[in-house]
């Protein structure tokens, strides 16, 4: 994907306010068989471009959200921003400072206190023999940042009570919790190191309905008093409609599309995005008729030529099928990367 | 889930909290669960943690519980040699299980026997654990060319009969060392014999686990913490690979004993003068065709009702530390 041209909206908002500035970023996974197989029986080389090229910055205070069907490689773009894989090409700039280019400890050190990550099964995410009060302790002890029993122990009680537990359940261990509860002590933890950035990976979909909208407004509510800035990665629409301000659709390790949330929801350019947006329920019953989302996702390892997503799109030509589409400005902020859009043959819907 | 988490109740550590309560909290945990009803339920694990115990106490007590002490020259004396046990004809009512061919009561032999035992079988099982516990847990969390090479030493190593492991590492020893230490270093260098052989199987199976655990997003999340890889390892991973730990402990125990009692028969363990239970069995075979049994026999039942028992506690544990076979 391309540069974005120093005149789109994108660098428009990014200047000065900007907390995370994501720049051709990319992660191949090498999934050969083992060196004997490939030798013996001539299997080739495979890699899995999980994602491949994509760009985004995510301003101070905001929530962006990045959304796509299994597999398309948000949870690995979640991964790569908080530094548990390591980029195959691109930048990660948090707060004007390149990732890559810190390798010392105490470089790394104050900047991984200022982000954090909610997870997405509040059952694997807290070890399963530590109390919650050690577990919420735990970036406090490493970073130090509180010293004394009674200080940790206080604040950690004070961070169950930002959550809506009680300081009490710090004596507990996890397995005393419901999903809801886990996640929330999962907030309080991230919590704890006082981030200013949290990138959550899916931190509703293993929750029931009706906990996922205490979870949202809880971090809706942390965010506000906090000035917390999210990376959100989510498939379910639904709930990213009620907690973005911007928002990525991503395909097969692409960003096809990406501008404010009231933007792509109110005027989704991508086929793709209107494929997906076309797929709510409509609850508020005007009578519109829901598409179902047609076709699947095709293998990664193998993807479609030209733009990914030509098999499944209905207004695919020749071009699309040779040539990826590059990212575009659009007139009302944003980009998309479509050659239907950019030809002028799909207009604004 | 429920049904691991009260699997995991056998050890709970958490590093802060008040230690009194913890442990109260603990032991109550104990005994309201799982572990604890189904101990009770059987009466096959009662009679061999019974045995176990009994054993464990005789052979830590030997000084004091044993009627006579075979070490002691002393009390050794050469014309109550080959006294059969009470209820047989020609017996003397001091020695209960009859006399060896120096005169040593039999018992009292066996309770000094099982120490030495037990003794190198624990110490052999914490050498084995420690080591393969630490390479497992490194294999598997740190992977890679790390992990090949500790795994095909381990493949390598399964290639060949424990037994024959252990007699080639005391054999190097004793070729190695001067043979005046020989009587010093004995149980080290037998420790060593036995454990070694031994840790593959620790390796193997935390590693599995490890690769499991490091997967999950407790651990992520300690490594975005910045937590340091040595420390996810024994805080966050090792607790929770310890389970199936415990149990090939418990088997490998078995094992390490029968190891032992093995080498001291082929007369490459324990020297003649602290006997272990198999040097008895191999002392007291000269005299089996010559009718004097009880020398060999008695040490053979003592640690065929030994590994048995601690075998049938090790399968116990095994099972019910398994949510799967219930």
């Amino acid at each position: 994907m391309a540069e974005p041209a120093a005149t789109t909206p994108a660098t428009a908002v990014a200047n000065g306010t900007d907390l995370v500035e994501v720049r051709g970023l990319a992660k191949y996974f090498d999934v050969s068989p083992p060196l004997l197989n490939r030798v013996l029986q001539g299997e080739p080389r495979l890699i899995l471009k999980a994602v491949d090229g994509i760009d985004f910055v995510i301003p101070k205070g905001k929530t962006f959200s990045l959304v796509g069907e299994s597999g398309c490689g948000k949870s690995t773009v979640a991964r790569l921003v908080v530094g548990l894989f390591k980029p195959t090409r691109g930048h990660i700039r948090f707060d004007g400072v390149d990732m890559a280019g810190l390798t010392k400890r105490e470089e790394i050190e104050p900047v991984r206190k200022r982000l954090q990550m909610i997870f997405q099964d509040p059952y694997a995410s807290l070890n399963p023999r530590w109390r919650i009060g050690d577990i919420i302790a735990e970036p406090i002890r490493a970073h130090r940042l509180i010293e004394g029993k009674a200080d940790i122990l206080a604040r950690v009680g004070e961070l169950l009570t930002h959550v809506g537990l009680s300081p009490v359940d710090a004596e507990k261990f996890p397995h005393e919790f419901s999903g809801g509860q886990r996640q929330r002590i999962s907030i309080a933890r991230a919590l704890a190191s006082q981030p200013e950035f949290l990138v959550c990976d899916e931190p509703t979909s293993a929750l029931d309905v009706s906990v996922q909208a205490q979870i949202l407004n809880l971090m809706k509510q942390l965010q506000r008093e906090f000035g917390l800035t999210y990376l959100f990665i989510s498939h379910d629409l639904a709930v990213v409609y009620h907690i973005s301000d911007y928002l990525g659709v991503m395909y097969l390790g692409r960003l096809v599309e990406w501008g404010t949330g009231r933007r792509v929801f109110g005027q989704p350019r991508h086929p793709y995005t209107r494929m997906l947006l076309d797929a709510i329920p409509d609850l508020e019953m005007t009578g519109r008729r829901r598409i179902p989302v047609a076709g699947e996702v095709p293998n990664p390892i193998n993807p479609p030529t030209g733009c990914h997503f030509h098999p499944r799109c209905p207004f695919a030509e020749d071009r699309c099928r040779r040539e990826a589409p590059k990212s575009l400005p659009l007139p009302e902020g944003g980009e998309v990367a479509c050659h239907a859009v950019e030809e002028g043959r799909l207009e604004a819907g | 889930m429920a049904v691991e988490q009260r699997g995991m109740e056998v050890k709970v550590d958490a590093p802060s909290a008040g230690l009194w309560a913890h442990t109260v909290d603990g032991l109550r945990r104990f005994f309201d669960g799982d572990i604890w009803y189904s101990f009770k339920r059987s009466p096959v694990t009662i009679l061999s943690a019974v045995i176990t115990v009994l054993f464990m106490s005789a052979a830590l007590f030997a000084p004091l519980v044993a009627p006579h002490d075979p070490f002691d020259l002393a009390q050794v004396d050469l014309l109550d040699s080959f006294l059969p046990p009470i209820w047989v004809e020609g017996s003397d009512p001091r020695f209960l299980l009859g006399t060896d061919d120096q005169g040593r009561d039999v018992l009292s032999t066996l309770m000094y026997g099982s120490r030495i035992s037990l003794g190198v079988g624990f110490a052999s099982v914490i050498f084995s654990l420690f080591l393969g516990v630490g390479l497992g847990l490194v294999s598997g969390y740190v992977g890679g060319t790390v992990d090949a090479v500790i795994m095909r030493i381990a493949d390598v190593q399964l290639s060949f009969p424990a037994i024959l492991i252990a007699l080639l590492i005391d054999g190097v020893a004793r070729g190695v060392l001067p043979r005046d230490l020989h009587g010093e270093i004995w149980f080290y260098v037998l420790v060593f014999a036995i454990g070694f052989s031994g840790w593959v199987q620790y390796a193997r199976t935390v590693r599995g686990s490890t690769l499991v655990e490091k997967n999950k997003e407790y651990v992520q999340a300690a490594r975005i913490i910045g937590i340091r890889p040595a420390l996810i390892m024994l805080r966050h991973v090792l607790p929770n690979v310890m389970g199936p730990v415990l149990v090939i402990a418990t088997i490998h125990l078995a094992i390490a004993i029968i190891t032992e009692a093995t080498l001291s028969f082929l007369g490459v363990g324990v020297p003649l003068t602290s006997p272990s239970l198999g040097t008895l069995v191999r002392v007291g075979q000269d005299f089996l065709f010559s009718g004097e049994w009880w020398i060999t026999v008695f040490p053979g039942i003592a640690l065929a009702v030994l590994v048995l028992a601690v075998n049938l506690l090790g399968d116990w544990l095994r099972d019910v530390l398994n949510p799967k076979l219930r």
